[in-house]
Order: C-alpha cells, then sequence, then structure tokens
C-alpha cells in the first residue's frame, strides 16, 4: 500500500469578478511509498501548496481521489496520521512554545500529561531547548520554522507532511533539518517535503516529482533520475607538450598551468589518458560531470 | 477535549488582548462615575445610579461580544493559523463549536466583573441588594451569548467590517422588531404581509432579554417569561451555530 497517493487531481480557481477560470491544478498525479522521503519539486506558482491543501482538506478540488494509506486523506480518521507544517507558518503569538505544542497535542486527544514530556523532547530535538517558555511573538522566523516542524511531529504521525520547510532556515539550521528528516526516515515515517531548494533536496530525497503549471512532469528514484545522465567527463592533467595536443586534434583549455579537456564518450577518454601517460604527462583529475538535480529540472522546465 | 482546547484558547487570545480589559475598564469607570451625576440630580439618587449603572455595564459588554467575534475568527483565517487547526483531526463544526464557548467564556469573565463592582458600589452607597437586578444581568448574557453567535456567522464568510455593520444592525433591529408585532397584523398586501412575517420570526427579538422597565419601576419579574427568553435564546443560538457551520464548511482557506 502506498503512503500517499494522489490521482487526476484537478483544482480550478474562479476569481471573484469576471469568473474567470484559473486551472490551477491540470493532473497531478503523485505516487509515495511507505517509508521513503519524496521531494515536491517545482517553482514559484507551479501548485505545491494547492496541492497539498487538497490533500489536507482545506480546498475543495473539481476532480481526481487523494489517499493517504488507501483511505480517503480528507476523513478525520487519517488526519490522525499526519503530521502537517504549513508553509510561512504563523502561530497564536501570544503562547508560548511550550503552550503551543499543548494546544496541537490537545487537537489530537493526546492527554495532557504525555503532551507536556512530548513537548519537551520535540522542541529538544529541533534546537529549541531552552526557549519553552519564550513567547512566539519574540521567536525569529528560523526558530518559527523549527517550531512549526515540533508541532508537526506531535503525534508521532505516520507521514509527515512539509510544505517548504526549509525557507527562512540559516545553513546550519538547514543542516540540522535535513538530518532531522532523515531520522525521521530511519525511525519508519514517510515524509514528503515541497521545495524549491535543489540542492537541499538532492542530498535527502529518495523520489522527486517535478511539478509545472499544475501537472507533474516527472517523478521517479532520485538514483535513476542522475545516474543516467552522466553528461561528461572532465580530465585535468600537466607537462605534456601542447604542439603535440594540436597535432593530435585534442582541444583543451588551460587554467593554471593545467590543461582542461571535456570528453563525451568513454572510449575516447581511455585513448586520452593513454596518450597522456605515453607522453610523460601527469594526470591531476578524472571527473565525470553528472546532472545534478538543476540541470534536470532547468531541463524538464524548459521543455 | 478538543472543543475545549479551542474554547480555551479562544478565551486566553481575547484576554491576552488590550481591548478586552479596556472596554472592561470603561464600564467599570462610567459604573463608577455615574455617583457624580448624582450630585447633579434630584429626587431618587439610588435610582439614577442603578440606570446609569446598567446602561453602561449593557453598552461596553454588546461592544466586547461585537468585536471579539469578528475580530478573533478573522484573524484565525487571515493569518492563517486556522491551518494549524484544520489539518489537524478537527472538524470544522467543531471549530465554531469550541470558538462559541471561548467567546462564551471571554463574555462571562467580562461581564462578571463589571457586576460585581457594580453589586459592590450599589452595597456601598445605599446598602441594598437586588436580586431582580441579578437577575437582569444574566438576561444580559444569554442578550450577548446571541450577538457574539451573530457575529460569528457572518464572520465566517464576510470581512470585519462588513461583519460589524451586519451585527451592529441586527443588534439595532432586534431592539426594535417588538413594535412591528401589531404593525405586521395591519398589512394588507398578501406578499408583502408574508414577508413581514417571516422577518418578524426570523430576526432575533433582543427586547425580550430586556427588563429594566420593571426594575425601575419595582414591579415583580415574571418567572415564566424569563424562561421563555432563555429558551429562545438557547434556540435562537443553536440554530445560528448550526446554520455558521452549513457555510464554513463550505469555506476554502485560501
Ligand atoms: N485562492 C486563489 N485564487 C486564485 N488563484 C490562486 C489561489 N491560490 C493560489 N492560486 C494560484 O495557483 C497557483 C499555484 O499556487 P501555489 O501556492 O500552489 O504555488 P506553489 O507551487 O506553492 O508556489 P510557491 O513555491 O511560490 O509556494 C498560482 O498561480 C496562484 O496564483
Ligand atoms: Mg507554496
Amino acid at each position: 500500500m502506498k503512503a500517499i497517493e494522489i490521482m487526476g487531481l484537478k483544482k480550478t480557481f474562479t476569481s471573484n469578478f469576471m469568473l474567470k477560470k484559473y486551472n490551477v491544478l491540470k493532473d497531478i498525479n503523485i505516487s509515495v511509498e511507505k517509508g521513503e522521503i519524496y521531494g515536491f519539486l517545482g517553482p514559484n506558482g507551479a501548485g505545491k501548496t494547492t496541492t497539498i491543501k487538497c490533500m489536507l482538506g482545506l480546498i475543495s478540488f473539481d476532480s481526481g481521489e487523494s489517499f493517504i494509506c488507501g483511505k480517503n486523506s480528507r476523513s478525520l480518521e487519517e488526519r490522525k496520521k499526519i503530521g502537517f507544517l504549513p508553509e510561512h507558518p504563523y502561530f497564536y503569538d501570544y503562547l508560548t512554545a511550550k503552550e503551543l505544542l499543548c494546544f496541537s497535542g490537545m487537537l489530537f486527544s493526546i492527554p495532557v500529561k504525555k503532551v507536556k514530556n512530548k513537548a519537551k523532547d520535540l522542541l529538544k530535538l529541533v534546537g529549541l531547548e531552552g526557549k519553552e517558555d519564550l513567547k512566539l511573538k519574540k521567536f525569529s522566523k528560523g526558530m518559527i520554522q523549527r517550531l512549526g516542524f515540533a508541532q508537526a511531529l506531535i503525534n508521532d504521525p505516520e507521514i509527515v507532511i512539509l510544505d517548504e520547510p526549509f525557507s527562512g532556515v540559516d545553513p546550519i539550521g538547514r543542516k540540522e533539518l535535513r538530518d532531522l528528516i532523515i531520522s525521521l526516515k530511519n525511525s519508519g515515517k514517510t515524509v514528503f517535503f515541497s521545495s524549491h531548494i535543489l540542492q537541499d533536496m538532492e542530498m535527502i530525497v529518495d523520489t522527486v516529482g517535478i511539478i509545472l503549471e499544475g501537472e507533474i512532469i516527472k517523478q521517479g528514484k532520485l538514483s535513476d533520475l542522475i545516474s543516467h545522465s552522466v553528461q561528461y567527463y572532465e580530465v585535468v592533467f600537466k607537462d605534456v607538450d601542447e604542439s603535440l595536443l594540436k597535432s593530435n586534434n585534442i582541444g583543451f583549455k588551460l587554467k593554471d598551468n593545467n590543461y582542461i579537456t571535456k570528453l563525451k564518450d568513454f572510449e575516447k577518454l581511455n585513448y586520452i589518458i593513454e596518450f597522456i601517460i605515453m607522453n610523460h604527462g601527469k594526470i591531476v583529475s578524472v571527473i565525470p560531470i553528472k546532472m545534478s538535480l538543476e540541470d534536470i529540472f532547468l531541463k524538464e522546465i524548459k521543455g | 477535549m478538543k472543543i475545549r482546547a479551542i474554547a480555551l484558547n479562544t478565551f486566553k487570545e481575547a484576554t491576552r488582548n488590550k481591548i478586552y480589559y479596556l472596554l472592561i475598564f470603561f464600564g467599570v469607570f462610567f459604573v463608577l462615575s455615574s455617583k457624580l451625576v448624582t450630585l447633579l440630580t434630584l429626587g431618587d439618587k439610588v435610582k439614577v445610579l442603578k440606570d446609569l449603572g446598567l446602561a453602561s455595564i449593557n453598552f461596553f459588554s454588546v461592544l466586547i461580544a461585537i468585536f471579539t467575534g469578528i475580530d478573533l475568527v478573522y484573524k484565525e483565517i487571515e493569518k492563517k493559523t486556522i491551518y494549524n487547526i484544520l489539518s489537524k483531526p478537527v472538524s470544522r463544526s467543531c471549530f465554531i463549536i469550541g470558538k462559541f464557548f471561548g467567546l462564551a467564556l471571554t463574555l462571562f469573565v467580562a461581564l462578571i466583573s463589571m457586576v460585581i463592582i457594580f453589586f459592590l458600589f450599589m452595597l456601598l452607597f445605599s446598602g441594598e441588594f437586588d436580586v431582580r437586578i441579578l437577575v437582569y444581568f444574566i438576561l444580559l448574557y444569554f442578550e450577548l451569548l446571541i450577538i457574539t453567535s451573530i457575529s460569528l456567522l457572518f464572520s465566517s464568510f464576510s470581512t470585519p467590517i462588513l461583519s460589524s455593520v451586519f451585527t451592529i444592525s441586527l443588534y439595532l433591529i432586534g431592539h426594535v422588531i417588538w413594535t412591528f408585532n401589531e404593525f405586521k397584523d395591519k398589512i394588507v398586501n398578501p406578499i408583502i404581509k408574508t414577508i413581514s412575517y417571516i422577518l418578524y420570526y426570523i430576526l432575533p427579538n433582543l427586547e425580550k432579554f430586556n427588563i429594566k422597565n420593571s426594575i425601575v419601576v419595582n414591579s415583580d419579574l415574571d418567572s415564566s417569561m424569563i424562561l421563555g427568553s432563555i429558551c429562545y435564546a438557547i434556540f435562537y443560538i443553536s440554530a445560528l451555530l448550526i446554520l455558521t457551520i452549513l457555510i464554513f464548511n463550505k469555506r476554502e482557506f485560501k
């Protein structure tokens, strides 16, 4: 059974004035395996937040289906299994961190005593130790984001849904949150998160779905998407006679006394390496340049 | 438990707002300053004191009823804190009912603090404790609950400014609608007559909760009428809450 399955989701917004229709989600198909980290990638305005809101029942949709563990994701029962961090979260600023977590826990009908202990552990987990009794008014943006993360875990959810979890978090904090996401995966949870920060995504996700203008244009295992795509090999070498290279039709660039050459195919790579060694040159490095998620992303988007 | 959590959180939010205290403060201030007015009046000073005291508590508690409901629901949606609630296993009806009880508690605390000061003041000044005035405040409380349910209804689908306008209008209409009673029977045109009948029964009749006249003229209170008013309030509030939930269930949170 899939952790999350969305099939043929469509959503139009109607503007109040001209009754003009905007097709915001055209055809969303997403399938997330249990226990994996799924990255939901797309440019601004592609429909990531809208998809998540449909899934959680915050807005209605026109057609399609959305399941959590095989059951309707919009039912109250299924929401017990979900932890959710909204985009740009905002919490009651008159509460303290501990009060907010207790309030969140009570909405899951968790006994107060249990919630209090849990709250303490979670604040520690997200690096807000010692801030238990600080009013949220005095929290910085990144601290709010961390608190939002903690509040999404209060019910020990099977599935954690995070809308832009890294926004507003500094590099150290991002590293910590990435580690946290990985530790969630290691404890058997499924994590679904949206982002447009490619580097963060590339480092932790198992599967990516790329959304563009309301459509999923690519979905697959990150390792598959990336390994298919060694673009070229970059060979750096030195101590070879320049005229020799020219007479053998080997293109190169000079940089800091090193020659750099780029080769598309594997056969030619071996030939060049042999050639350099035979001519008493020295190999500095051979790097296969792979397609990064960014390249894939940009290629998909530009068509 | 979920309803209780939402209700208590609503109460917390309202009571951490300075305006709430400001309105209570003004209520108390006017009760106390009514003593000054008695210096200028001849005749029954205790009566003037009661009159002004009741009027100021009434005025400020109605203000609290109208504006806290609208303000809290609006903020919850505008600042998107509602996402954190509705994405959890909390139904929308649970949210509305929680909000209602939270507002009811907020109003109760506001009213009771003004009332306690009023009674202490009356005891000090005239040495009398009029139970009928307590009944007046109980009925006022039910009226406040109706007003706050009306504000909840409007803010479930409209902007704060419109909600305030609608709620204040209904409050004012609610206090004159009883004059309509005889008038509606005299209408000849059947369509207009039907419409007036419907309006008469749909619009809130808030004069039911005003027993000031019998207090002022020292007549006895009609206990069956009071019970009737309370039943009316409970019925009316339930209808409003159901309507609010129906509207709120359809609402999209953007
Ligand atoms: N309430 C609304 N009414 C009309 N259009 C809307 C509404 N909400 C969102 N949209 C439109 O839907 C599209 C998708 O918005 P959405 O918020 O889902 O994007 P997103 O992928 O989350 O972008 P971002 O990365 O900026 O958060 C946008 O073009 C937006 O203009
Ligand atoms: Mg978004």
